[in-house]
């Protein structure tokens, strides 16, 4: 057993002292001293959070496999022990070996979502690894970015070494052959990061030159050496069936949000809503073969003892041998049992059936994302749900026995106008009405619908990346609007509407199209004491602001600013197979209302084919 | 049909909570195939009860769960199959059948025994190793001396009045009559405690009482506590093992 990096009296000291003491079931253990590359994985949230991510968990094992790699972990130290580790000058420590991360050949730091970006740096100040990456030596780790923030990861461009662009299946191999073999010579820092950026997909910011010109906007953006590529292609595991996949993944001790088997079905989505990056940066869509999720789901909970097992994919009713996975997963693995959880699939015969399987109906809920209020602005953002579906669907499940019914929609969507914002207070009445018209003996008691509303952020990588996002006193007043237009309704009373706060959702939008000049910001609001800034109760706005200030960054410029179509992107260097060209007519489309079909009824010549695989060549082999 | 597992727990495993310590075997029976009984309705749950909490911090090689199942498998089969998937620090170490009617274990626990290590620490409060040469080590040895002492003559008063902490209130409450047993045991303090629904006590206390019977300041951290064993009360009166209860599965 190695000792603990923490002293008891430390551990008894801080909450949940298991989220530092690692031994998990199924940790992988190796002898560092064997071991040619230290590799260690960070999800820069709480313990909790962070376990319950599956891509840690892939890469986790893919490393893993390798003979002379040792893949650990580490997660971000909440506040009480924060303060511990500080005042008693403890360095960050990896959990499987608890040994300090400065230590590690690599640190690996997963980009999940932009309100993660000071918890970065407490890992790395914490570790004791230079924050700038300009300021790092041979000492310390190379640090490695990668997830869906990596797509345009210039807002933290300076604080990292390399960024892996794509998906983390495929070059890990490479990267550490490289590496081993200019360690034996012992090449500088900066050659070693110069071969780095040979290899596919691997963007090392401090090998490019960015200019801008006196408006703020980009002028150039240029490799600074030889052979570094101008752009950077997307990785993507082509072969998805055969993809590694964690069969043992670990089981943590304390409750993870997320306490379950996850069954990766399909990654990629075929609709194309123009809101969505996922949608666009996973394509083309690949799905596993049910018989791989068949083994996968029995390894999985024999592997880890979890009691239930749910779905991962961005639409699970688009998988298409989804009724044939969903009964062996109700009769078989149900039988064992373990609970099946759904992922919110389409309402339609088939889910409810499944639903009242799996669930108790007095307690569960439909769920439907129409996203936006009217059939006009759902075509706008291309989202195929239309009244109609809605009413069937609900119908049928009001007649199941179904009472509860949540609606997600998004304010400050491009081209909103009030009435669209009134359209959502108004279809939840239509719902709530269709109710009503049930006899009373047919259904099951009062209705109740809730409806949630966040605040849309413009994403690089989808039709709306030129587009302005709404300000925040704007999306307030509209949010106010509905809220009092849900009170006229005749079945207020059936009704619940909340919508999401604006101010975090104004920072993502800065830093989601943010340049590298956001870095100090990101720097002076850290050490102003930003942290956690995805936790309500630490996030402090006014700090924030204050950083904006200092260092003269204007927030309209990134967020209710529309970009032209000719202006260069902070994000333009990399090439997610989807084209530019496509992403623009998507745009223009967009503004005219045109709705374009998903990739199954038919090719809109996106530009993902290129990659040979997926969906663009279904029924084609 | 139900049966009661024994099991130890020690090492870093101190730092996960009971109510983990629940999830964590609920898990390792289905890792182990184990065919273990589900109560009815919507939600399922596994049957199984647990005897004495430990406190966080506190090892242990005596703690007890009740577990039903639907098929049955040889005690050594049940220990094999359990320690499988064990992982380190906790170990399955015996499971016994109970009779039909057999009160579950956390209704019948009546004592538990610990044994107390007072931890060498240099000033700053960093553990020390037991070779370890330090002037630290001296002061923490002497007062180790003097703990043990107390140890060997507390239970000759009729009265040890310690402060006791509730989540509401705090009161001055006599121990006395739930120390059964409490003598020096090498340089380790061994003492025998009530526990239960009766009357619980905490070791903690003990070593408190201990601490103000010599003058010095009770620091919490400055001390191993280690669970023996979990007792209940036979027929006579006597305190045995939980496992009394049951019978080996051959």
């Amino acid at each position: 057993m190695s000792r603990l990096a923490l002293s008891d009296e430390i551990l008894m000291k801080i909450e949940k002292p298991a989220r530092y003491i690692g031994n998990e079931v199924n940790m992988i253990k190796k002898n560092p001293e064997d071991m040619d590359i230290r590799f260690c994985m960070c999800f820069p949230d709480v313990y909790e959070i962070g376990m319950s991510h599956l891509g840690i968990q892939i890469i986790y094992d893919v490393i893993n496999k390798r003979e002379d790699a040792y893949c650990e972990r580490v997660y971000s130290p909440w506040p009480d022990l924060d303060r511990i580790m500080r005042e008693k000058q403890i360095p960050l420590f990896s959990l499987e070996t608890q040994t300090p991360v400065k230590q590690f050949d690599f640190l690996g730091i997963t980009l999940q979502y932009e309100m993660c970006y000071t918890n970065i740096l407490q890992i790395l100040e914490l570790s004791g690894i230079p924050i700038w990456a300009k300021d790092r030596t041979l000492e310390d780790p190379i640090v490695f970015g990668g997830g869906p923030c990596s797509y345009n990861p210039e807002p933290i461009a300076d604080f990292f070494d390399v960024f892996y662009i794509g998906e983390g299946e495929t070059r890990f191999d490479d990267v550490f052959e490289l590496y081993k073999q200019l360690k034996k010579q012992g090449v500088a820092r900066e050659e070693l990061l110069y071969q780095i950026a040979k290899i596919p997909g691997m963007y090392v910011p401090s090998m490019y030159k960015v200019d801008y010109k006196e408006d703020g906007t980009i002028a150039s953006f240029e490799p600074v050496r030889e052979d570094v590529p101008e752009t950077i292609t997307k990785e993507i595991v082509l072969d998805f069936d055969k993809a590694p996949y964690p069969s043992k993944p670990l089981v943590p001790y304390i409750k993870a949000t997320q306490d379950r088997v996850t069954l990766e079905i399909m990654r990629g989505c075929i609709r194309g809503c123009r809101f969505c990056q996922a949608g666009m940066i996973y394509r083309p869509t690949r799905q596993k073969n049910v018989e791989t999720l068949q083994k996968y789901a029995r390894e999985m909970i024999r592997s880890t003892g979890h009691e239930e097992i749910s779905l991962s994919s961005l639409s699970s009713s688009d998988y298409e041998c989804l009724k044939e996975l969903i009964y062996f997963l109700i009769d078989e693995i149900g039988n064992n049992d373990v609970n099946v959880s759904l992922p919110s699939l389409r309402i339609d015969a088939f889910s409810l059936d499944v639903m009242k399987k799996v669930q108790d109906i007095k307690k569960s809920s439909l769920t439907f994302a129409p996203e936006a209020g009217t059939q006009r602005l759902r075509d706008v953002i291309n989202k195929g749900l239309t009244e109609e579906v809605i009413l069937n669907g609900a119908m049928q499940a009001f007649k199941g026995g179904w009472n509860k019914v949540k609606f997600y929609f998004m304010l400050g969507l491009p081209t909103e106008t009030n009435e669209d914002a009134e359209g959502i207070p108004k279809l939840c009445e239509t719902v709530a009405e269709a109710y009503y018209s049930i006899p009373k003996e047919e259904r099951n008691g009062k209705v109740s619908i809730t409806a949630s509303s966040s605040f849309f952020v413009p994403k690089p990588f989808t039709p709306f990346q030129w587009a302005p996002m709404l300000d925040g006193e704007t999306y307030i007043e509209r949010a106010h609007h509905v809220k009092d237009t849900f009170r006229q309704q005749l079945n207020f009373k059936s009704m619940k509407y909340t919508y999401h706060e604006s101010y975090v959702s104004v920072l993502e939008g800065v830093f989601a199209r943010g340049d590298r000049k956001l870095s100090r910001v990101i720097y002076d609001a850290y050490k102003s004491g930003c942290i956690f800034d995805s936790w309500t109760e630490f996030f402090d706005n006014d700090r924030w602001m204050a950083a904006f200030e200092k260092n003269g960054i204007s927030i309209p410029f990134y967020t209710t600013r529309e970009r032209p179509l000719d202006e260069i992107l902070p994000w333009d260097f990399i090439d997610i197979g989807v084209t530019k060209r496509f992403l623009a007519s998507e745009w223009e489309k967009a503004r005219q209302g045109i709705v374009t079909p998903n990739c199954r009824e038919q090719c809109s010549g996106c530009g993902a084919a290129k990659f040979g695989g997926g969906v663009c060549f279904e029924g084609k082999n | 049909m139900k049966v009661r597992i024994k099991y130890t727990k020690s090492g870093h495993l101190k730092f996960i909570g009971h109510l983990d310590v629940m999830r964590y075997f609920q898990k390792a029976v289905k890792r182990a195939g184990l065919d273990i009984a589900y109560s009815q309705g919507f939600s399922p749950h596994q049957l199984m009860s647990f005897a004495a909490p430990l406190a966080l911090g506190v090892t242990s090689e005596g703690e007890y769960f009740d577990a039903e199942f639907n098929s049955l498998i040889s005690s050594d089969e049940f220990v094999r199959r359990f320690n499988e998937q064990m992982v380190e620090g906790i170990t399955v170490k015996d499971v016994v059948l109970l009779p039909e009617r057999a009160k579950n274990s956390m209704s019948i626990v009546a004592a538990s025994d610990y044994i107390i290590t007072v931890l060498a620490k240099d000033e700053a409060g960093n553990l020390l190793d037991e070779a370890d040469n330090v002037c630290g080590a001296d002061v923490m040895s002497e007062k180790r001396d003097r703990l043990l002492e107390a140890s060997e003559h507390l239970l000759e008063k009729d009265v040890i009045e310690v402060l006791r902490k509730t989540k509401k209130n705090e009161k001055i409450e006599d121990i006395r009559k739930g120390i059964f047993k409490l003598h020096p045991q090498g340089d380790r303090i061994y003492m025998l405690l009530a526990a239960g629904s009766e009357y619980n006590l905490k070791p903690e206390l003990v070593v408190e009482a201990l601490c103000k019977e010599i003058g010095c300041e009770y620091k919490k951290f400055d001390y191993q506590i280690h669970r023996i064993e979990t007792y209940m009360k036979n027929e006579d009166g006597e305190l045995v093992s939980l496992l009394e209860s049951g019978t080996k599965i051959e």
